[in-house]
């Protein structure tokens, strides 16, 4: 994907909002906490962008950014994942 | 080879973005939630591993560190984390995403400046200074907010004397600095002044917003966080990123409303910290002095639940404050013993987040099918013989309904004195969160029950059960 791209990106970008829009309607309300922990942690994709940053190979300000947005991120990626299960496990129907 | 590479990167990319989609569908349901949230975190286990093939990675040192670290704080957090606190780890979480894509996108902007800005510098620069704009914000406010929620920063209405004309200063003067720094790309001074004003504009958005608002402001940062990720996608010019972003960005924005029409409020009087200026105004309370307040003791409540045949729980914020569920549970147990239909009836803004309730019941193994939204039960409550308020106030005061001059008209309320009686489990007389009386414990039909709510759940169960025995 080159720089020409730009519209392209703002295509994928407002249809994936309508998807999103559409998904997310159907969510019922109990598991709207759920919801905002696992969409919590898909929001840590940015870790793509921090594991490039952080792999760059000699040691600059780049990659010391990159090495702490990859910690940040897998917080996010992890601690979201583990505990939107902890609380989907607990949901039990009679 | 190395195209090869390219190709197979995409492809998952592509694959990866198709989970996360699937995963999200699979949230419609409590039945399928689980597996959903398991493709999601598949998806993201799939795009991390094969980003470790992008030639642009020349060590991985400080990758392996970063991931190590990363995961154990994340899995600790996970499992030590209560289930009342969850509003606290989720507002945490906001943050981290928001963090990492602010520094990503700085990482990239350091970097790109050593060799040279692309031909389309406008786009790329643009792209930078919405992420770190964004995700700047959201780090900062996210820490606010778990600070309110935690207890470590005041849950007050906080505002900086002059606090509007402030706010829209700092955005017109961040907008500013990254029309400088396109002008100027070699000066890195411009957006590194982006970063360090939208970390004071995140604190500035969130302290003026009270405690009980909470929820509004948690589901506007996950939709930044979102939004942060999105930019960030712009940046590195890679779609699954911007389609993740666009995903979460829509799911925090819909949770806002959703959080904003429960308390019939604009989303910019609740960012504007609106309820707490006006709470004290005419709500004509004057009459109220006179009015009697009746009160039960547990022996009286338990007489009155063991002739019930059909009782709806009310539970609110005083649930998770005091640790209730599980009583609250032992209440319901014993109360099906006994033959009596036992629902749940939750507000939409119960609670510190979307969904607060249904997860602090679900953890003490009240099935979900008994827990039922506004809408779903609210014409019922005529039919019950006792509606149970636990730590629930301003969402059951009737003058949304009947009193045009409350500051909370209009808010859908669940419509509990329609009940034949109704008990509040309560510490005090003192008024909720939009410090207005509420008429509905001057009622004929209403009981007050004073006590903490588990102490009173509690003894409630151990006299009903005694007089089973």
């Amino acid at each position: 994907m080159e720089g020409s791209s730009l519209l392209m990106l703002i295509y994928v970008f407002v249809l994936a909002t309508f998807v999103g829009v559409e998904l997310i309607n159907k969510v019922p309300p109990t598991l709207h906490t759920p919801l905002m922990s696992g969409s919590n942690a898909i929001s840590g994709i940015t870790i793509i962008g921090s594991l490039i940053a952080a792999g760059l190979g000699e040691i600059t300000a780049s990659s010391i950014m990159g090495f702490v947005a990859v910690v940040f991120a897998m917080i996010n990626v992890v601690g979201g994942y583990l505990v939107t299960d902890r609380m989907l496990r607990m949901f039990k129907k009679k | 080879m190395e195209n090869f590479k390219e190709l197979l990167i995409n492809c998952t990319y592509l694959i990866a973005s198709f989970l996360f989609i699937f995963g999200i569908k699979r949230m419609s349901s409590p039945a399928t939630a689980k597996n959903g949230n398991l493709v999601s975190g598949i998806g993201m286990l799939l795009a991390i591993l094969v980003t470790l093939l992008d030639r642009h990675i020349l060590s991985y040192e400080l990758i392996i560190l970063g991931l190590v670290i990363g995961s154990a704080i994340g899995a600790v957090l996970a499992y030590k984390v209560e289930m009342t606190a969850m509003p606290q780890m989720v507002g945490l979480l906001n943050g981290f995403g928001g963090g990492a894509s602010a520094l990503v996108g700085m990482a990239e902007y350091y970097n790109t400046s050593l060799h040279g800005f692309p031909d389309d510098g406008g786009k790329f620069l643009v792209s930078v200074g919405l992420s770190l704009l964004i995700g700047a914000v959201t780090f900062t406010g996210s820490l606010i907010a778990f600070g309110k929620l935690q207890g470590l920063v005041t849950g007050k209405v906080v505002k900086l004397p002059g606090q509007n004309p402030i706010v829209v200063l700092l955005i017109l003067s961040i907008l500013g600095l990254v029309g400088f720094g396109m002008a100027d790309p070699g000066n890195l001074i411009y957006f590194e002044l982006v970063v360090f004003l939208s970390l004071v504009l995140g604190v500035l958005l969130v302290m003026p917003i009270g405690g009980a608002d909470m929820p509004v402001a948690i589901s506007l940062l996950n939709s930044y966080s979102g939004l942060a990720g999105a930019a960030t996608g712009f940046v590195i010019d890679n779609n699954m990123l911007i389609i993740a972003g666009a995903l979460v960005g829509a799911s925090g924005i819909i949770l806002t409303n959703i959080m904003c029409k429960a308390m019939n409020r604009s989303i910019m009087n609740v960012l504007l910290g609106g309820w707490a200026n006006t709470a004290e105004s005419g709500s004509g309370d004057t009459d109220k002095k006179d009015l009697v307040v009746k009160s039960v003791d547990t022996e009286e409540a338990a007489m009155l639940f063991s002739g019930a045949s059909k009782v709806v729980i009310v539970p609110g914020y005083g649930m998770a404050v005091s640790q209730a569920q599980h009583a609250v549970k032992d209440l319901m147990n014993v109360l099906e013993k006994n033959g009596t239909e036992v629902r749940f009836a939750i507000h939409p803004v119960a609670g510190r987040m979307p969904g607060h309730m249904n997860i602090l019941l679900a953890e003490s193994n009240v099935p979900y099918d008994k827990l039922f939204a506004l809408e779903e039960i609210n014409d019922d409550f005529k039919n019950a013989d006792i509606s149970l308020v636990i730590g629930a106030n301003d969402v059951v005061n009737p003058a949304a309904r009947n009193n045009p001059q409350s500051t909370i008209y209009g808010m859908p309320i669940l419509n509990v004195d329609y009940s034949k009686t109704v008990i509040v489990v309560k510490r005090s007389m003192n008024a909720g969160y939009a410090g207005i009386e509420n008429e509905l414990f001057y009622m004929d039909n209403t009981l007050m029950y004073f006590g903490d709510a588990k102490d009173a759940v509690t003894k409630l169960v151990n006299e009903l059960k005694s007089m089973n025995s």
